[in-house]
């Protein structure tokens, strides 16, 4: 009896590992904020384009893969990742639409005229309602949709170029977009 | 330039020959215990002492290469910057994975440096197998950095400046955190090589517990300050007034505080009752069986965390290994040798080894309970269930219920005597502190009519344990039974154990005071414009203005907000925004008035377009406490590690025979 009671730490141990090596299989990142968005279609919107007359919808994006910026005049990161965003509109591989996120249309036309507008067209979400129905809880935030307009990918916090080398761009080419 | 280049190889070459060292650290004095050899038993002290040099040494390299930038290293690169304050490029050797796998090696040879140092009266077979089991826990982790987790690799083409500290690194109370914490962690080793040098040789005794106790007791307080200042950090870094968020990593350093504290204990009844052998043999096992999980848990990014580091299947995998070997290892040892350990005195349930077994079996449950909660989401996971995190409701609802009866056992508890103790007694001497509890009771209730009855209960409790300790006190020392002059007398000649054990439990009371009165904090969130106004409990906020201003690597919105209460003027204070270009990141930095019996606690929000500011206000009554709780707590450690008993050997201990001088704890 004693024995047994001596023998049981060992086994309850052995037990832990086992789920620790599981825990550690490969292919196997519990990392991954998953957005419950993910693989889903996006939420539908139809905002009024800023700067030229039109609308930015979701339904007219669908065909190709698309990049999905939330941006605000008065976000300091996005005056950071305002570069990147620049360079990669530049690149002229990738479609990328900006949201500018509860911010007044003459603020959001003043950034852009102060730094450069990479975007193929913007749609205004004055009350942040696009925002809250993508589950955006700070910008910049930026979303990669597919060509049926499912989210494949969301980044949140500024985009940094590692994460841009390493995760959009190749995500990109394998869905085609390039 | 000459030789600097080198400082960086020379701390490498110091780390490969200290792997070698302690290869024979863990061997030679091993085989020299089993064979009797005093030669080969002395290795292990010298082996030990040259360790400890190679690897502070190493570290100085390390340190040396932050302090100069020295951007050919790749660690350097990583983790500095040119333009970082320098008690920042100091504090970054141990603020990412490679750097603070080195200090906890140099932790560890600091411990067994110090077993070696301090060990005279220790018999030479039970010290050189101590070390040689200090010597293979360096050598797994020695292995582990080498190959897994060098932070002394050379970047091919060194640039020009580093990628700098997470900005939320950079703070003072966090610079001081990890060394403590893993003083903390790693100090547990000794119990650990203790315990298994014991099932090694078989035997247990008074003795051997009156070794292991200074150790475990230094162990506990570093990691006692550890945790309270990383939960300080926590608390004016977040910005959002929580000290404690069960986080896995801070769940990480809090079991083996739980399965440590128990150990404390049960090494008590070992040393005067000569009895729970096999179970304290058992704690110190586990405790330090936690220290080494929790580092795979932070080390191998299995659990997601605010605390992440940069994480590697490959170290989760090597990490795993180690603990297969250490822990299984030791386990297994546990499994054949501890029946054969010799069990001590009788006692009865109701009795002070009773009332410790008790504590035991509550702190364990908790942790229990801690550990469960923390790697559900794992265990979960690994059965391809969803993915879900556990917090605050399990915890409170699990942990929280165990630990209120522990309370009550702290205040009873020292009261019972050993082997046969009166529980009717022991309430009843506790008569002062019935009445001033339920006095305190009435009067917080009046004050707080209709806020959280739970709370009011909490503090009640504190306050009835805060008099159970001082009472108990009074009780030694006869308080009022012999005149005042032989009292005093009492109070002098009480060992300072037993005023170290006063001091912990008052610092218990304490804590649960400040925890428990941290439900009638108040909230006030509002958008304020410069000159704009908000209340908050009995104060006046007022935005006077913000400036932009620039720090060493940081520019910063700072606001100054005047705090009024009836007109008068409280305070002036300045919470900022910090945006660090380098990372990209933007952090809070929160103000906070105190005044310690409550926090005024003041973080900055964002900006919207029209140049309004987010202002978050916290009156958080008592909650400094919880933090003056644990540095009593630790503070109570101290006092009891400098109790002469630990300095004397056993053999001047029985020469004494029947002194007159109270052991402590009776």
């Amino acid at each position: 009896m004693r024995r047994l009671i001596t023998l049981l730490p060992v086994g309850v141990f052995l037990v832990l590992a086992g789920y620790l090596a599981l825990a550690l299989r490969p292919g196997h990142d519990p990392h991954e904020l998953p957005s419950a968005m993910i693989d889903q279609e996006a939420p539908a919107f139809d905002l009024a384009s800023l700067r030229v007359s039109g609308r930015l919808a979701r339904d007219g994006l669908k065909g190709q893969p698309t990049v999905i910026n939330f941006f605000a005049s008065w976000c300091v990161p996005c005056r950071q990742e305002h570069p990147l965003l620049m360079r990669l509109a530049n690149s002229g591989t990738v479609r990328l639409y900006g949201i500018a996120y509860k911010d007044k249309p003459e603020d959001s036309t003043r950034f852009l005229d102060q730094l450069g507008d990479p975007y193929r067209g913007i749609g205004v979400d004055r009350d942040g309602r696009t925002g809250l129905d993508f589950g955006v809880y700070g910008v910049p935030e930026t979303y990669v949709l597919d060509a049926v307009g499912h989210i494949r990918k969301r980044f949140v916090g500024p985009l940094t170029a590692a994460a841009v080398d390493k995760e959009l761009l190749p995500l990109l080419r394998q869905l085609g977009g390039s | 330039m000459g030789l600097p280049p080198m400082i960086v190889e020379l701390g490498h070459f110091c780390l490969i020959l200290a792997l070698f060292v302690a290869i024979i650290q863990s061997t030679v004095p091993l085989l020299g215990a089993r064979r009797g050899q005093v030669g080969w038993m002395a290795v292990g002290r010298s082996c030990a002492i040259a360790e400890f040099l190679l690897i502070a040494l190493s570290m100085a390299a390390l340190v040396h290469a932050y302090v100069t930038s020295d951007f050919s290293v790749i660690n350097v690169v990583q983790n500095s910057h040119t333009d970082k304050p320098l008690l920042y490029k100091i504090s970054g050797v141990w603020g990412n994975h490679e750097g603070s796998m080195l200090l906890w090696v140099f932790m560890l040879s600091l411990c067994a440096g110090a077993v070696a140092v301090f060990s005279d009266n220790l018999p030479p077979a039970l010290r050189a197998r101590v070390l040689a089991v200090q010597g293979m826990i360096g050598v797994g982790f020695l292995l582990f950095i080498l190959f897994t987790s060098n932070p002394f690799l050379r970047a091919p083409i060194p640039p020009p400046n580093g990628r700098g500290l997470n900005p939320v690194l950079q703070d003072p109370g966090l610079a001081f955190h990890p060394p403590f914490l893993y003083l903390g962690y790693v100090g547990f080793s000794v119990a650990f090589a203790f315990a298994v040098a014991a099932l090694i040789e078989g035997k247990v005794d008074a003795a051997w517990a009156r070794w292991v106790r200074p150790w475990t007791l230094a162990s506990w307080c570093a990691l006692t300050i550890g945790i309270a200042m990383g939960s300080w950090w926590a608390y004016y870094t977040l910005g959002w007034g929580g000290w404690w968020f069960w986080d896995p990593v801070e769940n990480a350093s809090f079991m083996p505080w739980l399965a440590g504290t128990a150990l404390i204990h049960s090494s008590i009844v070992v040393e005067k009752r000569d009895t729970l052998k096999t179970w304290t043999i058992l704690l110190a096992i586990v405790t330090f069986s936690l220290s080494l999980v929790g580092t795979f848990l932070v080390r191998s990014g299995v659990l997601t965390s605010v605390h992440a580091f940069a994480t590697d299947p490959a170290r989760g995998t090597f990490i795993l290994l180690l603990l297969l070997v250490a822990i299984g290892g030791s386990l297994v040892l546990y499994a054949v040798r501890a029946p054969k350990l010799q069990g001590g005195g009788l006692f009865a349930p109701v009795s002070r080894e009773g009332a410790l077994v008790l504590n035991n079996l509550l702190l364990s449950c908790g942790c229990a309970t801690v550990f469960l909660g923390t790697l559900y989401p794992l265990f979960l996971d690994a059965m391809d269930g969803p993915k879900l995190s556990v917090g605050y409701p399990f915890f409170n609802r699990t942990f929280v219920p165990l630990m209120a009866p522990m309370i009550v056992a702290v205040g009873i508890g020292p009261l019972l005597a050993w082997k046969r103790g009166d529980l009717l007694g022991a309430l009843q001497r506790l008569w002062v502190a019935y009445i001033v509890a339920a006095l305190a009771a009435l009067a917080i209730f009046y004050v707080t009519y209709g806020g959280p009855v739970l709370a009011v209960l909490g503090i009640t409790i504190a306050v009835w344990l805060a008099v159970a300790v001082i009472t108990e006190w009074a009780e030694r020392v006869a308080l009022f039974r012999v005149p005042l002059a032989a009292s005093v007398r009492r109070a002098i000649n009480l060992p300072r154990a037993a005023y170290g054990m006063s001091c912990a439990h008052f610092g218990l009371a304490v804590f649960v005071a400040g925890v428990s009165a941290s439900a009638f904090s108040q909230e006030a969130i509002e958008v304020l414009r410069v000159g704009g106004t908000m209340r908050l409990a009995a104060y006046e906020l007022q935005l006077q203005r913000m400036d932009r201003i620039a720090g060493p690597n940081y520019q910063a919105d700072r606001a100054t907000i005047r705090i009024t209460s009836n007109g008068a003027e409280v305070a002036l204070v300045y919470p900022e925004r910090r945006f660090f270009p380098l990372q990209q990141q933007t952090t809070g930095e929160t103000a906070i008035r105190t005044n310690f019996m409550a926090d005024l606690y003041l973080a900055l929000g964002e900006a919207d377009a029209t140049g309004n500011w987010t202002v978050r206000a916290y009156w958080k009554p008592l909650v400094p406490w919880i933090w003056i709780g644990a540095v009593i707590m630790a503070f109570g450690g101290l006092v009891s590690l400098s109790d002469r008993r630990w300095r004397i050997g056993a053999a001047a201990r029985a020469r004494r025979g029947a002194a007159p001088v109270p052991a402590a704890g009776e």
